[in-house]
């Protein structure tokens, strides 16, 4: 009696630990994106003294910052859109066809992620400056898909071969064309497939910092390369910064909300 | 008309389907028999035409039909899994096949409602295929086979996967169901007593090839070799050893030996063999022959006994009514009428006699 009360208590302290210590940096944050400047700078305070929005104004004020949300949610929407509908016929094909290599080809698809980005900013850099693409939205959409489709194809492999290959032959037997039935009845099948696929590669592209940096000058700058140039002649302007690293977390956020139970599933076909 | 012309087919240097030739005829049921991998499914495949064979042709009224694709044959089949479009509630399910092909709402309307009355779906009509019991999901497979009129239905074990009540209950409503629609109608089964309900004619398979072809009733009593024997017997068929010598029998040098009928005058090496329920433990009548056993197990299932039992060094079993209990290794005189054994010669080809 008196061990297992021990072991509840033991129990709700270390988890009660572990999620202060997750959230902490997440808090202090939001904490500092209240807060002025001064305020940050001078003294040490748990929440914010002196409130204030002041932060966000100037962010939904001002074009260079959320010009920059604009950019980064274009070219991150095009990525996605572009990756999951490559990857969709992909996918199908590994899962129902067998061809020569195509175990071999799979692996290579994903021995694609294993290399940093930085490998591939100065070929990406060379080549789209040849073909003038350079600071355009669809430049980093495409760059993204070097690491996007891969996993996608990779992520929807596995919840397609979960639909008895007999689904599709009954389709075939009851007249559906082979268009009609990957659109009508396979892709409902998947749904939860192709939105945890579609939120990963949201992640990617979303938090996804050098390449789109070095293939955007001023009309497609990300939000991220935006929050590494605010340094102006009066020094760094923290409160700001934390409001755009408090906006930058939430579109992250509002995704896995939408998908976390698509995720589980995922994980239960080991494919997450 | 559906006819298969030597078709055999291989899968990655696999034979599956050696050399079958069959003709089935409209409105007329044709049971597939055999054990699991006799190539049941693979010869329903390739008769639908999700798979290529080889080699060989497969006609539909006298017309190739290899060239054309699965959607266009006018085919249907059920699976023994019960396989329905998951997203799709059971109405859809159902209307799904006359959807593809354009027919009218109001036309749809009515034939899935009268489908649904045939198969008692009409109260699930607005669910999904998951909230159904196996048997429901299965009756709306069944449903989308009969709402399309289609000219070649397909059933692959399509009771395998339901619990005995609800077999019981299909089996007797299957052929009546399809029975108007003057399609080739065919049924893959493992089990022989399915067979022998369902009646019809039956092709019994073995390891890819069809052994015997013919009406299921004569199959049953007079099949041509040891094989069909085998698969139309469950429990399976007791066989020993016997050697004949101008037709007196014997099963081994100590035991008495027998005669099977007047004029029956062999001589050689055979394989005698009695189905499970020929076997009595009473002397029938005076020209039956004794089979001295001892027992191993004797398994009780309410109004039957199957005793296990061991005859010449083989394990035979016997297949008694009433509740009959035996200890082990107990001595039993079984006997068996000269007209319900099935004697085979040395190439497994059974021996016409006079007495059957």
């Amino acid at each position: 009696m008196n061990t297992s009360r021990r072991m509840q208590y033991l129990k709700a302290v270390s988890v009660s630990a572990y999620i202060v210590f997750l959230l902490l940096p997440i808090y202090w944050l939001l904490n500092m994106s209240f807060k002025n400047n001064q305020e940050i700078l001078s003294t040490f305070t748990l929440w914010p003294t002196d409130f204030t929005l002041d932060n966000y104004i100037t962010i939904f004020t001002d074009p260079s910052w959320y010009s920059g949300y604009i950019n980064s949610l274009i070219y991150v929407l095009m990525n996605t859109v572009i990756a999951v509908s490559v990857a969709l016929p992909a996918a199908y094909a590994f899962s129902r066809y067998r061809f020569v290599g195509d175990k071999h080809l799979f692996f290579w698809l994903l021995t694609n992620r294993m290399a940093p980005p930085a490998v591939f900013v100065l070929p990406f850099f060379q080549l789209y400056s040849a073909f003038g693409l350079i600071d355009t939205h669809i430049a980093v959409a495409l760059a993204h898909c070097l690491f996007n489709v891969p996993l996608a194809v990779w992520i929807l492999e596995g919840f397609m071969s979960g639909v008895p290959r007999e689904i599709d032959e009954t389709a075939y037997i009851d007249g559906y064309s082979f268009p009609r039935f990957f659109l009508r009845i396979f892709t409902s099948l998947i749904s939860s497939g192709i939105g945890v696929a579609a939120f990963f590669c949201f992640m990617f592209s979303w938090v996804e910092l050098l390449i789109a940096r070095t293939l955007t000058v001023t009309d497609a700058k990300p939000i991220s390369a935006v929050m590494t140039r605010t340094v102006s002649a009066s020094g760094l302007d923290w409160g700001v910064l934390a409001a755009a690293g408090i906006l930058t977390i939430i579109p992250g956020a509002l995704v896995i909300y939408f998908v976390r139970n698509h995720i589980a599933k995922g994980f239960a076909l080991g494919r997450v | 008309m559906l006819e298969l012309q030597q078709v055999s087919h291989k899968i990655a240097g696999e034979t599956y389907i050696d050399n079958i030739s069959l003709k089935l005829e409209r409105g007329a049921l044709t049971v597939l028999l055999g054990p699991t991998l006799a190539g049941k499914t693979s010869l329903m495949r390739l008769m639908a035409g999700l798979d290529k064979p080889d080699s060989g042709d497969i006609l539909f009224d006298h017309k190739s039909v290899l060239g054309v694709p699965v959607q266009k044959r006018n085919i249907a089949m059920v699976y023994q899994q019960f396989i329905n479009y998951p997203t799709l509630t059971v109405y859809d399910n159902i209307a799904s096949p006359l959807v593809v092909v354009g027919v009218k709402r109001e036309e749809i309307g009515r034939r899935v409602a009268e489908i649904a009355t045939l198969l008692q779906l009409t109260p699930l009509l607005q669910r999904k295929p998951a909230a159904l019991s196996g048997g429901q999901q299965q009756r709306v497979a069944l449903a989308r086979a009969l709402i399309k009129r289609a000219d070649l239905v397909l059933l692959d074990e399509p009771l395998a996967n339901l619990d005995y009540k609800l077999r019981e209950e299909l089996r007797a409503e299957l052929p009546r169901l399809f029975a108007h629609m003057g399609a080739v109608l065919v049924y893959a089964t493992t089990e022989p007593t399915e067979a022998l309900i369902l009646g019809g004619n039956t092709v019994c398979m073995h390891a890819g090839r069809a052994v015997e072809v013919g009406p299921t009733m004569d199959l049953y009593r007079r099949p041509a070799g040891l094989l069909a024997a085998r698969l139309f017997s469950d429990p399976p068929l007791n066989t020993v050893a016997v050697t004949g010598s101008a037709g007196n029998f014997s099963f081994h040098q100590a035991l008495p030996a027998f005669r099977l009928g007047h004029n029956v005058s062999l001589s050689g090496d055979f394989t005698f063999s009695v189905r499970p329920h020929n076997l009595q433990t009473e002397k029938p009548a005076s020209n039956a022959i004794a089979l001295p056993a001892t027992v191993a197990v004797t398994e009780l299932s309410g109004s039957e006994s199957y005793v296990h039992f061991d005859f010449c060094g083989q394990a035979w079993v016997a297949l008694l009514h009433g509740i009959r209990e035996f200890a082990r290794d107990e001595q039993v005189q079984f006997w068996v009428q000269p007209e319900h054994v099935m004697l085979f010669d040395a190439n497994q080809q059974r021996i016409a006699l006079a007495a059957n």
